[in-house]
């Protein structure tokens, strides 16, 4: 069948037609080879333009078209629509940009009409050459793998299995809960965090369709949207999960710790039992222990085993293994989370050198009511601090450790004033840059607490030590600070200090990210799709992200985005099927060498070797159709469908030849 | 009157492309003498597609990718970079200057830089002046270009054209 193209021009009102010569354009069109008619219409794609083409393409004057208006990125879709509503193949269709790349962007009339002939020659010249391609679909498995179980991940597995969805809620720790499980209270609304989180984490852990594998591993993922498999490490507890009920007897016994035996109070900071067999807080779920093997004095010299003593269940085995559990999944929600800036390599801040100098995670478990000090402020050698410095930024909005704004740390400074005030009214200095309190309630917060006698002190901090100059500094932490409302270098001796450390991505999450094939920006967190359209989303399809795993975050911010991955991934589960693209690679088989360059070059490991073939094969579902391998490939055995040598050939020419 | 030369831009879908229509949406001016041809990836462009390009007329030739790092395929830009240093290696042997084809990192959200490095650009190649020895380019690239050639044969489309 020959071709017949249809060439549509459009005005677009005036902005291609004030610059650009449509008659021109029409009569040069109308000589081209293969072009059997050429419309202009001022609005190609109204409902009467779009019409045009649907009439032109059913009664048969035509069987290729290009559109030669605005950019692709605007109205592929819609004229591709057309097409596919006409009966033709999408895929036969072209469209010229001669508006955003053209008419809106040069000046003289002849050389921007020029320029669009050119670009308008390119594309018939490629269509050409173009084939149809099919639609592919794939069924997308209904069950969604959630990496990580902190509030996002619980808030989204809770979203998920209420929907009546199948969730496998993966989680390194003994137990989850994450962050939020170690914080008082949280901010602006002093909310008591385990009086909000315990619930969701016990619905978690009984919830029908939540599988929970915590103190667990993701070891590998392969596959692709709607069909990925899973391999996941359960690590070994020593306990069995079948058997124990978490009555407690075993770590109440435990003679082994994980906290200095002669540490000072802050350095036997706990929010959990601190002996070697453990549940990381109370409430933790599952509420089953964990040994911990570097600490256990059966494990260092096989003498004790008090815990299988006493535990009536029989539930201790000192020999269980770590298991690898292999599964499918349809989609993945990644949510790993945050750690927190380790301080340690800013030197003049003392961290690690100077007792009382703490870190906000630090500082946040001393406040905790169930943890070590009972919530209970206190200084290295036990007594109630009188005075209590807070330092912001810590590590974040720094260009020697994070250039952004870890967005919580204003807020859970002002938040701990608060606490100080509260519990033991000490003297509280902020050390600030700039207040950001931007959230719901935030600003009225700080509001708050400006009639509550914290001092605030703008200027970053130079210096914490305890080299004392004056009378007043000895016995003290010194805090050298330059205050930028007064204009001059301040040294306040105080007894405690509170680095607020910046959140900064997971060590882990390079390995998450590489295994679910995401992108890592360079502030180390994972790329969105789109950093406004597409924040739950990410390149790779079936892949969401949800909370600080994609940037710092506040609960709220977290929650809410953990919703949206949820409902991204219940509108594909829904769907039942996916179109995956069209446009991939393909291995001509008489051409191939077998040399396989193109296996290495595939980002997405879609291509492998077919060794009883002896030539490279092309996984088109794992295809994203990007074309390097076609282009690296020396024997041009693979062609990208849609993007094929030829046709590109065609379009160089194309555009030279006006 | 002023020698314009032609420029084919290669530009990827997700950066580039889409930073080249940015700079359509803010109306920015920059000079009609670039003609581009919108890829997926940087990591699509072949060198052969640059040296058609100069075979066919262009007298320059840009390629435009994501930024290291933002890659919408991981990693294509790398190799658009990787190919681009071999090519230029290449290019003086063929009587082609190497300043004729460029490769830069253009963001979506840089249309003012899209359209300054195609001032910038066409500028340059103006001064070079026209690529004053396509015929012997096309003798000599004519091994090198025409494996597609045969391709074209094959499916009967060459004699059409």
């Amino acid at each position: 069948m020959s071709e017949r193209i249809g060439v549509y021009v459009c005005h677009c009102g005036t902005n291609i037609a004030g610059r650009v010569d449509i008659d021109e354009v029409v009569e040069f069109a109308k000589g081209l080879d293969a072009v059997t008619l050429v419309r202009e219409y001022k609005f190609m794609c109204s409902d009467p333009g779009q019409s045009l083409i649907q009439k032109d393409i059913e009664d048969g004057l035509i069987n290729r078209v290009v559109v030669a208006s605005c950019s692709p990125l605007m109205h592929e879709k819609t004229f591709r629509n057309v097409c596919t509503r006409g009966g033709l193949n999408e895929y036969l269709f072209t469209m010229a940009n001669i508006r955003e790349q053209c008419s809106w962007v040069h000046v003289d009339v002849e050389r921007t009409t020029d320029k669009a002939k050119g670009l308008i020659e390119a594309a018939v010249r490629r269509t050409r050459l173009q084939e149809p391609l099919t639609k592919r679909e794939v069924p997308i498995n209904p069950r969604t793998l959630v990496i990580g179980g902190g509030i996002a991940g619980i808030q989204a597995a809770l979203d998920l299995a209420e929907a009546g969805k199948k969730v496998v809620l993966v989680e390194k720790e003994p137990s989850i809960g994450g962050h939020m499980a170690k914080f008082d209270k949280t901010f602006p609304t002093l909310d008591c965090s385990a009086c909000i989180l315990t619930p969701k984490m016990v619905s978690v852990g009984q919830h029908e369709n939540i599988e929970l594998m915590s103190w667990s591993e993701v070891e590998d993922i392969g596959g692709y949207v709607g069909n990925f498999n899973v391999t996941v490490r359960k690590k070994t507890r020593y306990v069995d999960a079948d058997l124990c009920n978490g009555c407690g007897a075993c770590w109440e016994k435990c003679p082994g710790t994980r906290v200095p035996r002669k540490g000072n109070v802050h350095e036997k900071l706990s929010i959990g039992p601190t002996t070697s067999i453990y549940i990381p807080f109370m409430q933790a779920v599952p509420a089953i222990p964990v040994i911990d093997a570097d600490t256990c004095i059966r494990f260092k010299n096989g003498k004790c085993g008090i815990c299988a003593e006493v535990c009536e269940r029989n539930a201790i085995n000192y020999d269980m293994e770590d298991e690898l559990i292999e599964f499918e999944v349809g989609s993945i929600i990644i949510a790993t989370g945050f750690q927190t800036f380790d301080p340690t390599p800013i030197k003049r801040y003392g961290y690690g050198k100077l007792d009382n100098v703490l870190t906000a995670i630090e500082f946040e478990i001393m406040n905790c009511a169930s943890g070590s000090t009972g919530g209970n402020i206190r200084m290295a050698d036990g007594s109630e601090p009188k005075s209590i410095g807070i330092v912001h930024c810590v590590g974040s909005r720094d260009k020697h450790y994070h250039e952004y704004c870890s967005r919580v740390c204003c807020m859970y400074a002002l938040k701990y004033s608060h606490l100080i005030k509260e519990k033991i009214d000490a003297e509280v200095y902020e050390f600030y840059i700039d207040l950001r309190c931007f959230g719901k309630g935030y600003e009225e917060f700080y509001d708050r607490l400006l009639g509550e006698d914290v001092r605030f002190v703008r200027g970053k901090v130079a210096e914490i030590t305890e080299v004392p100059i004056e009378e007043a500094e000895k016995g003290k932490l010194v805090v050298e600070v330059e205050d930028t409302l007064v204009g001059k270098v301040r040294r306040i001796p105080l007894d405690m200090v509170v680095l607020c450390t910046g959140l900064e991505a997971h060590e882990s999450l390079a390995d998450i990210a590489g295994l679910c094939s995401v992108s890592i920006g360079k502030d180390g967190f994972i790329i969105e799709k789109h950093p406004k359209l597409g924040p739950v989303a990410t390149t790779t399809d079936g892949v969401f992200i949800a909370g600080a795993c994609q940037s710092p975050k506040d609960i709220p911010d977290t929650v809410a985005q953990a919703s949206a991955a949820s409902s991204a991934v219940l509108s594909m589960i829904t769907r039942e099927k996916i179109e995956i693209e069209s446009a991939t690679a393909s291995v001509d088989e008489d051409k191939c060498s077998g040399c396989k360059i193109c296996n290495s070059l595939c980002p997405y490991l879609a291509i492998k070797y077919d060794e009883e073939k002896g030539v490279s094969v092309v996984n088109e579902a794992l295809c994203k159709g990007c074309g390097t391998c076609a282009a690296g490939c020396p024997s041009n055995a693979i062609s990208a469908k849609h993007f094929e040598d030829r046709q590109i050939f065609a379009e160089i020419e194309g555009i030279l030849s006006a | 009157m002023t020698f314009e030369p032609k420029i084919v831009g290669f530009l990827c879908n997700w950066c580039s492309y889409t930073g080249a229509d940015l700079a359509g949406t803010a109306r920015i001016k920059y000079a009609p003498n670039i003609r581009s041809i919108r890829v997926m990836c940087s990591g699509r462009i072949e060198p052969t597609f640059i040296m058609k390009a100069l075979y066919e007329g262009a007298d320059g030739v840009l390629i435009a990718g994501c930024h290291p790092g933002d890659c919408h395929y991981q990693e294509g830009n790398y190799k658009a970079l990787r190919r681009h240093r071999l090519l230029k290696r290449i290019l003086h042997e063929y009587g082609v200057e190497p300043e004729r084809v460029r490769l830069e990192w253009v963001a979506a959200s840089e249309g003012e830089r899209f359209a300054k490095i195609v001032d910038e650009f066409t500028d340059q190649i103006r001064e070079l002046g026209p690529l004053g020895i396509k015929d012997s380019l096309a003798e000599a690239m004519k091994d090198d270009i025409d494996p597609h050639e045969a391709d074209k044969e094959e499916s009967g489309v060459a004699n059409e054209a």
